[in-house]
């Protein structure tokens, strides 16, 4: 008997079989998705998904008889009361139709559920989602180098000795300049040897010892390494891009706020980071909270204290720039940013919003998202087509050429599709 | 209980935990048991110990360690992934493979009484079965087996690189809609080396790359189309060896437009489905072997003072919940579980052979009072598949015992009919309906190709008799058909026939599918 342990055997055997899986439930597996990010949360959005996708496009089908009609005999245990000749109710369907098949269109057909892993819900999730205007990449100029090999040099540490082509050089160079081989040479002298044995005539013993004496000479002047033959491994110092990205988010914290719209406001902000997330490898988040003046403040703080006072959005803007001019150089670095406000603003700080935003900040972004909040049932305002101060302002600023893009958001239900809207790949030629 | 005397330094092991020490004690002392007392005959032993994940791995890949690749299986996966996590579904205690040797996988979680007892089960009940089992040692190759999986899986790797991951796909789902109609069901003259056959598609292809002439391609063809002279029909189907229910075979065969590699993967999916016949055919004796083999062995253990009392209860507790049969109006029924019943009719053939009633002598005049209740298990193991062992073991005094009887559903009828219960005049037909209920030739549709037009529209023709009324499921037949008209490349047609009357029940069709082929 043999007792092997298999359990460091590498695990995820099912791996290839189960991408082919989701592969093949592409679309139904899409749709669960998108179905299940309305309904959710976007705190358990980073969680995986437990989804439920209808059995359609990865049915198994075989030929079996049908569940109903024709004449059946069973067998079963446990007889009670029965004798011969007794007659039983059918049982309901509910209870009778065991099995998964259902009515012959497949409409009945038992769903079939699953746990997507979150790198996969994500991935499905974010699919054919675009950060626009990725060119700005920019190379940090610090510490990152990495080294790269490029190719052979002929100096070089000894640590970097390249031995097979050295010797390669080597062999190559005694092959040419036809340096005698040991062997050669050994025969030689055993040849040598043996002729002064026998005391050959002096003439061919002469002929030999000068033979051997060229051979000598030729091997002490063809070395066996030369200086020339040696090659080292030359490496070469290569920046390594750094794609980085600062994300702002702006959030107008005054009692006009409701905790809905704060809530609204922070669901975008979490796709808008899980986003950016999935696409450069470090983001950095800046809250910037502001009523009449403006703050950088933790995560905490941003979503969960409250401030009273009036509405001042210019200073967010200020702040912003602020910020940007100490720690994120623009050239360095990719800046987004997303602000949520109720559209409230004091009459009198509409143009100078309006101009810094303009001249200062897009030039600056990468990509500005603008999200008007409003309440659940505050159907009438928008309804009546009043626009917010804050919107005319931004509106006003609007171009196409400028990266600055505005939603108006109510429920939570549009989060995810204005979302997807702000963000969707542009069509090839569109 | 209290005569026995346990002596603590008898005992193989104490408390739960297993190593592998434990393990190789209590190997020895089952095989001691196993081979010397009961006269099992045993392939060589493999047991491996593997994860909960690696369990749940093994399942998807239908139980081998290595399988090819396809999304049906990542499908099963995450299906037992999900019930499993969710504590829905607890997992096996054990897979076996029939392969010499012997694969058992334990899992690490068990604890030492569970792995005596899964050693017990697995290692001997199973694998003596496997390699005893009449059926088994006719349709399978177990020494084979490993590598012909290996060379599967690498041929299918090797075609989803070169032809692609979608037509691979295309082919394999087909393959996999006609598994079950794509065995023999009767033996053939050699029995299966599947060895040789990883040899013999090599060679196969070798001699087609050799005699590969690319002017036979610029003949011209004779004007007027095929002027091959149109046979009768029978002899047409003489030739092309039909009727024949073996439809992968078929398609394998004489499907005019496959490839090379295509006709391999069915090949590949028809050998694999062979392998996996003999198991289907047998689990209620294969399950009944093992549990009462492990039951034996488990009793024999504590008599000897091996194991101790708390281990024999911990044993108790899980064998009684594997061969508990609740009752038909119970909410937990689903069937006959083949556990119970295999474990009862084995210890009932014993008490014949060894303790007979008047009846039994009756009943079984061969078999009753002859001694060596082990003997007859033994022979029975050998001898029958589920079917037969039901049709000659299932004694009245076990029809009592599970108080069994039969109902009549008739689609017509308002109401299901009691036809037999357990007395006199039922037992013969319990018996008989029971084992109907086992018989795969029963159970599985009975479907062959009766037809093809070569000459015309080459349009294939299949016939599905009948029996008792019960039609085909529509959808999944619609759905299948489908998956043959793919590879076959032409129209196919499905008529189901009533095997009393001939009468036409049904007729399904498929159209040619658009650009089938290379």
């Amino acid at each position: 008997m043999n007792i092997i342990d298999r359990r460091l055997n590498p695990q995820g055997k099912s791996l290839a079989n189960r991408q082919r899986f989701l592969r093949r439930a592409k679309e139904q597996v899409i749709k669960a998705v998108r179905d299940a990010s309305g309904k959710r949360g976007i705190q358990d959005i980073e969680n995986g998904e437990k989804v439920t996708i209808s059995t359609g496009g990865v049915r198994e089908p075989s030929f079996h008889r049908s569940q109903s009609g024709g004449v059946r005999d069973y067998v079963v245990p446990g007889n009670k009361e029965y004798v011969e000749g007794d007659t039983i109710a059918r049982p309901e369907e509910q209870g009778g139709g065991r099995g998964s098949e259902g009515s012959p269109d497949g409409e009945g057909e038992d769903d079939f559920r699953f746990v997507l892993s979150r790198e996969e819900f994500l991935d499905i999730f974010l699919e054919d989602l675009e950060l626009p205007d990725l060119v700005k990449q920019k190379v940090k100029q610090s510490e990152s180098y990495s080294l790269t090999r490029a190719g052979y040099s002929v100096t070089g540490s000894p640590a970097n000795l390249n031995l097979v082509r050295t010797m390669r050089n080597s062999l190559s160079r005694r092959i040419a300049l036809k340096r005698p081989k040991p062997a050669d040479m050994t025969a030689l002298e055993a040849l040598l040897r043996e002729a002064e044995e026998r005391g050959d005539d002096p003439e061919h013993l002469r002929d030999l010892r000068e033979q051997l004496e060229r051979h000598y000479l030729r091997s002490k002047r063809i070395p066996f390494i030369d200086p020339i033959d040696v090659r080292y491994n030359r490496f070469e110092t290569v920046p390594k891009p750094i794609a980085q990205a600062v994300m702002f988010c702006l959030m107008d914290v005054s009692g006009s706020m409701t905790e809905h719209m704060k809530d609204l406001a922070k669901r975008f902000f979490m796709l808008l980071y899980l986003f950016l997330k999935r696409r450069y490898r470090s983001v950095d988040i800046v809250f910037i909270r502001h009523t009449h003046e403006a703050k950088e403040v933790d995560e905490d703080t941003f979503f969960y204290s409250t401030e009273t006072g009036g509405t001042v959005v210019s200073t967010a803007l200020e702040e912003m720039q602020r910020v940007i001019k100490e720690r994120y150089p623009e050239n360095e670095w990719n800046i987004y940013a997303a602000q949520a406000s109720d559209g409230d603003n004091m009459s009198s700080d509409n143009a100078r919003s309006a101009a810094l935003l303009r001249e200062v900040i897009l030039p600056m972004c990468q990509y500005f998202a603008y999200i008007e909040v409003a309440a659940e049932h505050n159907m009438g305002l928008s309804a009546l087509g009043r626009e917010t101060e804050l919107w005319r302002t931004y509106k006003m600023v609007q171009r196409p050429d400028l990266p600055l893009a505005m939603r108006r958001v109510r429920s939570r239900r549009e989060i995810f599709p204005v979302f997807r809207e702000l963000f969707a790949r542009e069509k090839a030629g569109a | 209980m209290a005569a026995v005397i346990t002596k603590p330094d008898s005992l193989l092991y104490d408390g739960a935990d297993w190593d592998y020490d434990k393990i190789k004690r209590v190997y020895d002392a089952i095989e001691d048991i196993a081979v010397k007392e009961m006269g099992l005959s045993v392939y060589p032993n493999q047991i491996e110990v593997i994860t909960a994940e690696q369990m749940l791995d093994a399942y998807s890949s239908i139980g081998m360690p290595l399988m090819y690749k396809h999304w049906s299986f990542g499908k099963h996966f995450a299906r037992d992934e999900m019930l499993y996590r969710k504590g829905y579904r607890g997992l096996a205690y054990e897979i076996v493979i029939n392969s010499s040797p012997c694969i058992s996988y334990i899992m690490e979680e068990n604890t030492m009484t569970m792995q005596t007892l899964v050693i017990a089960h697995a290692a001997f009940g199973h694998n003596h079965f496997f390699k005893n089992n009449q059926l088994f040692q006719q349709w399978t190759d177990a020494e084979g087996i490993l590598d012909y999986l290996e060379f599967a899986k690498a041929y299918i790797a090797q075609c989803e690189e070169r032809y692609g991951h979608h037509a691979v796909e295309r082919v394999l789902d087909a393959a996999h809609a006609l598994m079950n109609q794509g065995v023999h069901k009767y033996p053939k003259k050699r029995t299966l080396d599947l060895r040789l056959e990883q040899k013999r598609e090599r060679e196969r292809q070798e001699y087609q790359e050799q005699t590969f002439n690319d002017l036979w391609r610029t003949v011209p063809k004779p004007a007027g189309g095929p002027a091959r002279p149109s046979k009768s029909v029978s002899e047409r189907k003489k030739l092309l060896g039909l009727p024949e229910e073996n439809l992968l075979y078929f398609l394998e065969k004489k499907a005019p437009r496959l490839e090379h590699w295509q006709r391999e993967i069915l090949r590949i999916v028809r050998h694999i489905a062979q392998y996996f016949y003999p198991q289907k055919q047998t689990k209620l004796m294969n399950e009944g072997c093992a549990t009462y083999t492990h039951y034996t062995i488990m009793n024999r253990l504590h008599e000897k003072g091996m194991i101790s009392e708390g281990a024999m209860l911990e044993f108790l507790h899980s064998h009684t919940s594997v061969v508990f049969q609740p009752e038909f109006d119970d909410q937990r029924f689903s069937g006959i579980n083949p556990y119970a019943l295999g474990f009862a009719m084995m210890q009932d053939i014993v008490r014949i052979a060894e303790n007979p009633t008047d009846e039994d002598r009756e009943w079984y005049p061969d078999l009753a009072g002859k001694g060596d209740g082990m003997g007859a298990v033994r022979d029975a193991w050998a001898n029958f598949r589920d079917e037969s062992f039901v049709l000659q073991y299932l004694s009245p005094h076990l029809i009592r015992k599970l108080k069994m009887f039969s109902v009549r559903d008739d689609a017509e009828d308002p109401y299901l009919l009691v036809e037999n219960i357990h007395n006199e005049r039922g037992y013969r037909h319990i018996r008989k309906l029971l084992a109907r209920q086992y018989d795969l030739a029963f159970l599985e549709p009975d479907i062959q190709i009766v037809d093809v037009d070569l000459a015309g529209d080459r349009k294939l023709i299949l016939h599905h008799r009948v029996t008792n009324g019960v039609l085909l499921d529509e959808s999944d037949a619609k759905a299948v058909l489908r998956h043959i008209a793919n590879l076959w490349g032409y129209e196919v047609q499905l008529v189901e026939v009533s095997a009393v009357s001939e009468a036409i029940l049904k007729e399904h069709a498929v159209t040619a599918p658009s650009g089938v082929g290379a």
